[in-house]
């Protein structure tokens, strides 16, 4: 489902580049679950971004779906985020002018897969039935990564990513979102790819690797 | 014993000053927005100062000219009707004793310009009178008195009649003037002369203009009255002089264009000021939460306006002084043909308008960093850290702006129910202009709301519900577009107006194919003999001219003679049934417009005359228009101008040529009567003529509109560069989800382009309330005429995409920008804290 082999990347600063990413291999098949941790500036967020195609490797390759994602062209990209790829991020990032019965589904109708039934089943399972018509700033933050998760999975993608979900949620918020996320990746039987500090949430997911220093550890 | 004050002050010093620090650091971060704020606020002092300038040279000419002579603050005689007196009024009034000095003025014609001629007599001048350092030429005053006399002029004027020292020019009339010396006291456009060649010069034999009064005489009126009877009236010192008064509404309609230029210059500065304040926000809560108390980020805020002012406004007044600069030639053109003012081109500016320029940049930027000042005060030293609740703010802005919105309208109702004049058309102008500017951000939401509940792609529902967010950081720029739009269209549409009209009533009133000027009464009578006996000739129309004043307006009295010319073309207002006999045959006049409004005068009121001798009592028969007169005009049989008039010019008429026989009409007269003819010119030439004037007046009215218009895509700009990275975190989100940086480029464009065109949409009624209101209103409040109001769809369209195009470059290079932005730029807003 996902491969990635040799990855690497740098950041240009006016010091010189900064390897962040030295050559990162691994894969993750549809229906598994991986967690990435790292000290903080290790660079899980932007292996995060290389494999959601929103960022340009140096060198490497990230293969989804049989898809070489580095070789596309903006278009093809945007296409692929759209259509396959969900992402969770730490603050959110809901649409502010959007309901939130909107911004749920609002990938999948860019996607041009909207599903009602589908749409219906994650409101309810997220427990969000009673604010569709409410606006992300009458939310509170873990209304609002629920609704985050719910986007990402209303377009049904073949990878889910996020980066720290729970990282703005207190401990027992957080780990509700998890549970209803894992429940959810579950049912629709997408890869998770999951960036985070905790040890504990990590351990929730069944594989798990660690950054250091550019490498993957196992 | 301590004295806590003492000490407290530099410490209180030292916290602003770091605080100031702080704050200004902002600025290097943010050149961008630095430089908007700058130039919003340099192009708003440029343009306010600019017309300041011009008026102030204006003026300063208008009171040289009549300082040169007295000294300024000098009481003086002048003829109660207007126009000329007799000299022997002068003779026998310094044999009574009264210390008066003549004085005769007049203007001739040297090449292609016209020239002041001003005649004094040195001797008995006031001491003040910079005229009488004419004494400071020593070596030439002997020469003034003898022989052929010496004419003094400022440099400047030599240089424009381009003369050296010692030129002789011949006049139009083909006089000789005394050998020409400089004088830097002369004032501008003038010469002056010794009384005596002036008197020859101008053809006026015997003739004064009118008596200056030395400091000290004590006036006894009733002496005066035994000697001069009514001929004389006292002019006070401070007496606005007439050009003054005719002049006065050109310099307002000058100040309101200047001020409303100033206006939407403010709204920049206000849009740039404003988002700073929202992106220091965070640095004024944390200087809170470290315990600066708020009046010290006040005080340290208000250290930077300062600044601001110091280096925005001295930028600005500069510029304005360039400004006025380049206009100066147009309008110094334009006072002239319109009034005869001259204007010195040599812009010269006291302390006093450098301090007024800063002042007003210090004022606007104050206004404009107002409401964050306010918040600042209110800070609450708690940082809240809750999402900005954009909804619940943009419903409350939005109802805010209506309820201002009708605020103004009622004030404008108020303004027009209840005011009077040109103010009060300025002030509904104004009000009318701010209303709609209120409004707009209300309607453009409402739009965008239905816009929202109609569409269903996900992206335009985007589209839509992000539009009404981006509202409010635009408004400002939007507002200032609407505003100079709307200008645009109301000015456009009544220039264009009065151009049609005026082109119309042109050829009405220019039938005549030739019109010409002898150089005296002797020669017209010669020219007039065998005028008659010419058979290409069909007419030859005396067109008289005489002074009068009338409730303390002057007025030219002019003299038709009965002739198919007039009958059959002359342009009408109003009239009487049997107006050209009654002209003829009764004690009837026909009174212009301007005059018409001026003295509440309608068709078959009375009106008294004076006249050489007694009043005379006549009835208005008819009103026909005089656009661009900035006097009032009388006409009346020509055999009545003889009779009631002794002074009549006996020099002005017409001809009426055969067709095709102009040109040799012309020749003919040119060479048989030569020196006899001080000018000839024929239809073509002054109707050309005249349209240059008509022109010129609206260069300046044009130029000051499209700067307007400039300074507010200027605005659009400025607003679109800084929002840009605000916008940026909008559309992360959305281009994460799989939208292309370039479709969402796309859209913002889209967005922007359908902003500009729904202010065009706006500015269009709002352009054509403005025409009426400047037709109805202020011209005939300014200048006594009232045009018929037109409408000019072509120049809507034109406006329409003058927005757009606006709209295009300024929001061009924000978007290309996003749509090349590297990713790294745009996934920076997942990473950043909010
Ligand atoms: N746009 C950028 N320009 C320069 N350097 C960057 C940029 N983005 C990230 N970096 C650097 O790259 C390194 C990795 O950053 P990254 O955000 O991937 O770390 P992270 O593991 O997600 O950290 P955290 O756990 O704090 O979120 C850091 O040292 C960071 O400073
Ligand atoms: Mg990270």
């Amino acid at each position: 489902m996902l491969r990635v082999e040799r990855l690497s990347k740098s950041y240009p600063t006016p010091q010189g580049p900064i390897p962040v990413l030295r050559g990162v291999d691994f894969t993750l098949d549809a229906g598994a679950s991986l967690a990435l941790t790292g000290e903080s500036g290790s660079g899980k967020s932007t292996l995060i971004h290389l494999v959601g195609a929103l960022d340009d490797a140096d060198s490497g390759e990230v293969v989804l779906d049989g898809v070489a994602l580095t070789r596309l062209p903006e278009k093809a990209r945007a296409a692929m985020r759209r259509d396959k790829i969900g992402v969770v991020f730490q603050q959110f990032n809901l649409i502010p002018s959007l309901t939130v019965a909107e911004n749920l589904g609002f990938q999948a109708r860019l996607a041009g897969r909207y599903d009602p039934p589908w749409q219906q089943e994650l409101t309810e399972r997220l427990g969000l039935a009673a604010l569709g018509a409410r606006y992300p700033e009458e939310l509170s933050g873990g209304q609002q990564q629920r609704v985050a998760i719910g986007r990402a999975l209303a377009v049904r993608p073949k990878l889910l990513l996020a980066d720290e979900p729970t990282g703005n949620l207190d401990e027992a918020t957080g780990d509700n979102v998890m549970s209803l996320a894992l429940d959810l990746v579950a049912a629709t039987g997408c890869a998770f790819l999951m960036a985070t500090h905790s040890e504990r949430l990590a351990s929730r997911l069944r594989r798990r690797v660690r950054l250091e220093s550019g490498f993957l550890a196992q | 014993m301590k004295f806590p004050g003492a000490m407290k002050f530099p410490g209180a010093m030292k916290e602003t000053l770091w605080t100031f620090a702080a704050l200004a650091s902002h600025w290097r971060r943010r050149p961008g927005n630095f430089g908007m704020l700058l130039l919003g606020l340099a192009m708003a002092t440029a343009l306010w100062s600019g017309v300041q300038a011009l008026n102030a040279q204006a003026r300063n000419s208008y009171d040289a000219a009549t300082a040169a002579i007295s000294g300024g603050g000098a009481r003086t005689l002048g003829s109660s009707r207007g126009g000329l007196f007799d000299q022997d009024l002068f003779v026998k009034l310094r044999r009574a004793g009264f210390n008066v000095s003549p004085v005769l003025e007049g203007s001739v014609r040297i090449g292609e310009e016209n020239v002041r001629i001003i005649g004094v007599e040195p001797l008995s001048l006031p001491r003040r009178s910079p005229i009488a350092h004419l004494r400071s030429r020593a070596d030439l005053i002997e020469d003034f008195f003898s022989g052929p006399g010496r004419g003094f002029a400022s440099p400047e004027t030599l240089r424009r009649l381009n003369l050296a020292e010692g030129a002789q020019p011949l006049t139009n009339r083909g006089r000789q003037l005394p050998p020409l010396a400089a004088l830097a006291e002369a004032p501008p456009g003038a010469i002056v002369v010794d009384i005596g060649v002036a008197q020859h010069l101008l053809d006026r034999h015997e003739k004064l203009s009118r008596l200056i009064l030395a400091d000290d005489e004590t006036l006894d009126e009733a002496r005066l009255k035994s000697i001069a009877g009514d001929a004389l009236r006292l002019v006070a010192a401070n007496e606005e002089s007439e050009l003054d008064r005719l002049t006065d509404s050109f310099h307002l309609n000058l100040t309101a264009f200047g001020f409303l230029a100033f206006l939407v210059g403010l709204f920049i500065v206000h849009a740039a000021y404003g988002l700073a304040f929202e992106q220091r926000l965070p640095t004024l809560r944390t200087l809170r939460a470290l315990g600066v108390a708020p009046m010290h980020l006040v005080a340290a805020m208000a250290w930077e306006i300062a600044v601001l002012t110091l280096a925005a406004g001295g930028a600005g007044v500069i510029g304005g002084y360039a400004l006025a600069r380049a206009l100066l030639p147009d309008v110094a053109r334009s006072l002239e043909s319109l009034y005869g003012a001259q204007i010195s081109e040599n812009l010269a500016l006291d302390a006093r308008w450098w301090f007024s320029g800063l002042a007003m940049a210090g004022a606007g930027a104050v206004l404009a960093a107002a409401s964050g000042l306010l918040k600042t005060l209110r800070l609450p030293p708690l940082s809240v850290s809750r999402p900005i609740a954009w909804r619940a703010e943009h419903h409350r802005y939005l109802r805010r702006q209506a309820a201002l919105a009708v605020l103004a309208l009622v004030a404008a109702a108020c303004a027009y129910g209840f005011g009077k004049g040109l103010a009060s058309g300025f002030a509904v102008i104004g009000l009318a202009l701010l209303a709609a500017a209120l409004f707009l951000p209300v309607g453009l939401a409402g739009a965008l709301a239905l816009g929202e509940h109609v569409a269903r792609r996900p992206l335009a529902r985007w589209f839509f519900a992000d539009g009404r967010q981006e509202i409010s950081g635009l408004s400002l720029a939007l507002m200032a577009l609407l505003i100079a739009l709307a200008a645009n269209i109301g000015v456009g549409g009544m220039v264009e107006g009065f151009r049609q009209t005026f082109g119309r009533w042109l050829d009405a009133r220019l039938v005549a194919e030739v019109y010409f000027e002898a150089a005296t009464p002797a020669d017209a009578q010669d020219i007039e003999a065998w005028a008659r006996k010419q058979s290409d000739i069909s007419a030859i129309l005396p067109v008289w001219r005489a002074k009068t004043r009338i409730g303390a307006w002057p007025v030219d009295v002019f003299g038709m003679t009965p002739h198919e010319t007039y009958t059959a073309h002359f342009p009408l207002l109003d009239a009487e049934p049997n107006m050209w006999t009654d002209l003829r045959d009764q004690d009837a006049v026909l009174v212009s417009e301007q005059l018409a409004r001026r003295l509440g005068l309608g068709v078959g009121a009375m009106i008294d005359i004076p006249t050489s001798h007694e009043d005379w009592r006549a009835r208005v028969v008819g009103v026909f228009p005089d656009y661009g007169n900035p006097k009032g005009q009388l006409r009346i049989d020509h055999e009545k101008l003889k009779r009631y008039f002794d002074d009549a010019s006996g020099i002005h008429y017409s001809l009426r040529a055969a067709p095709g026989a102009t040109p040799r009409v012309i020749e003919d007269m040119q060479q048989r009567f030569d020196g006899k003819i001080a000018r000839i010119i024929d239809q073509s030439e002054l109707k050309a003529l005249s349209t240059e004037v008509f022109e010129r007046t609206f260069a300046v009215t044009t130029a000051l509109n499209t700067l307007t218009l400039i300074v507010s895509g200027v605005a659009l700009f400025a607003s679109l560069l800084t929002l840009s990275e605000m916008r940026r975190a909008r559309i992360a989100p959305v281009w994460a989800l799989g939208a292309t940086r370039r479709q969402l480029a796309g859209l913002e464009m889209i967005r922007v382009l359908a902003f500009a065109a729904g202010a065009a949409v706006f500015a269009t009624p709002l352009g054509l309330f403005m025409t009426w209101c400047l037709v109805a209103i202020v011209n005939v409040a300014a200048f006594g005429w009232r045009l018929p109001f037109h409408m000019f769809p072509a120049q809507w369209l034109v406006v329409l995409l003058i927005a757009l195009c606006a709209a295009f470059f300024a929001a061009l290079v924000p978007l290309v920008r996003l749509a090349r932005s590297a990713p790294t730029e745009l996934l920076r807003v997942f990473s950043n804290e909010r």
